[in-house]
């Protein structure tokens, strides 16, 4: 266990350096569905943070009894029940907007990230470090999620959280709320994403 | 009969085209990005995900109406046996959907490469790589799920799809799925060739390709309407099919 990451080093390392979106490509189901609007990113990444949270622990606890060729099926069941939950909770108290994110609430089921995540981290470390990997991957994938919405909601409305932030007289760009803009942002970004680390890479080469 | 033989091709057409499955409700991106570098392994990928999809809408269909539905006919009789009658009317399992759905997924799929790799060694041979990946390709479960919204979704029990349109819309999906994801395969060969900037290299480039696409998928919408408009042989069936054509979409 000695070259296992600790339960800090998983923490900071899901955030920027191994991004689940931008760096692992990870869950880009959600990522280019829900985030046509910055509110409907949150309550997503909130949904993902609580699932893979508690899928970590079950599952870590449980390590020592996984068998080999049975472990996925049984990350698979854990994952459904607790999105069971997330699904009627987020109907019971914020219905509107568990009507806007539709199938993909339940499509976290099968979203790679959580899967990954406990084949990774969970099933082969202690409880500690599996909540701590599971809090820095969701809010790296937090912070992925709202860099593309409020791109798509500020060039496709003019408007943050429903509040308007460009001046009326700005065209908005409809395709950017709708599908074709969910690739185009998120290629741009990735992009983006790219250049930036590649430069940094090659700055601290160059010293 | 004529009218649900336009419902049953509008549904295909809708799940095909118009709102394709990867360009319109972004399922499916894992394989469609990562399996999308040859023609042909892209062609198998697709046609493996039609195959599961099949069978997966066909007992996703199954255990929905008989099981899981409020008041279905399997559980009500089953719970009949220990408690009265009328209490077992009102039995509700559509809360276990999302379990029994992964579940009888993942099972499919298993029973599925088993069979074929027993009785049928060359198409084992074509697909056997991509069958473990199905199971957790969200475009099977976005099926079933929008299968079980057309059954305990709609107001009017007479509503609820049949066999034939949940099939319908599954094959559709793949046909779908398919269509995307050999465009891209075709796309990104040529890409090869061409001098894509460094950090554009890769995912980020076929994104942006994939953005394009789904820009030209989009001149399908409204295809649906103008076909049901079209096919439609009198003004009163078409007073009559109207709100199954919202249903369908």
């Amino acid at each position: 266990m000695a070259d296992q990451p600790t339960a800090a080093e998983r923490f900071i390392q899901g955030i920027l350096p191994e991004n689940p979106v931008y760096r692992q490509l990870l869950g880009l189901c959600p990522t280019l569905a829900v985030t046509n609007g910055l509110k409907a990113a949150i309550t997503m990444s909130a949904a993902v943070l609580f699932v893979l949270f508690c899928a970590n622990v079950i599952v870590s606890l449980i390590r020592n009894l996984l068998k080999p060729h049975l472990r996925i099926v049984i990350f698979t069941l854990t994952i459904a029940t607790f999105v069971t939950f997330a699904d009627r909770f987020l109907a019971a108290y914020v219905y509107q907007m568990s009507k806007v994110l539709g199938p993909y609430i339940p499509l976290i089921i099968v979203n790679c990230l959580i899967i990954c995540r406990c084949e990774v981290c969970a099933s082969k470390q202690g409880v500690v470090t599996a909540g701590a990997d599971a809090i820095g991957q969701s809010l790296g994938f937090c912070l992925a999620l709202c860099s593309i919405a409020a791109v798509r909601e500020l060039l496709g409305t003019g408007m943050l959280f429903d509040i308007r932030v460009l001046p009326v007289v700005w065209p908005d760009w409809v395709i950017m709320v709708l599908p074709p803009g969910a690739f185009l942002t998120f290629g741009l970004l990735l992009g983006l994403v790219n250049w930036y680390s590649d430069r940094r890479a090659a700055a601290a080469g160059g010293k | 009969m004529i009218s649900y033989l336009i419902d049953i091709f509008l549904i295909g057409i809708g799940a095909a085209l118009i709102n394709n499955f990867v360009l319109y409700y972004f399922v499916g991106i894992c394989p469609f990005v990562g399996v999308s570098r040859k023609i042909s392994t892209a062609f198998g990928m697709g046609c493996a995900v039609i195959f599961v999809i099949a069978i997966a809408a066909v007992i996703s269909w199954a255990i929905t109406t008989y099981v899981l539905m409020p008041g279905a006919l399997l559980s009500r009789t089953v719970a009949g046996l220990f408690v009265p009658p009328e209490t077992a009317a009102g039995i509700d399992l559509t809360i276990l959907s999302y379990i029994v759905y992964i579940f009888a997924i993942s099972s499919s799929v298993q029973f599925v490469e088993m069979y074929v790799r027993k009785f049928f060694p060359p198409l084992y041979k074509a697909l056997g790589v991509y069958l473990p990946l199905i199971t957790t390709n969200c475009a099977i479960l976005f099926a079933c799920l929008v299968i079980m919204s057309k059954i305990t979704g709609v107001d009017n029990p007479a509503d609820a799809w049949d066999l034939g349109r949940a099939l319908t819309l599954a094959v559709g999906g793949g046909i779908g799925f398919t269509i995307a994801i050999v465009i891209m395969a075709g796309i990104r060969e040529e890409l090869d060739l061409c001098d894509v900037p460094k950090p554009f290299k890769g995912v980020a480039i076929s994104l942006i390709v994939a953005g394009i696409l789904s820009l030209g998928f989009m001149g399908f919408t409204g295809v649906d309407s103008g076909l049901r408009k079209a096919m439609m042989p009198k003004p009163e069936v078409v007073a009559q099919v109207q709100p199954e054509a919202e249903a369908g979409k």
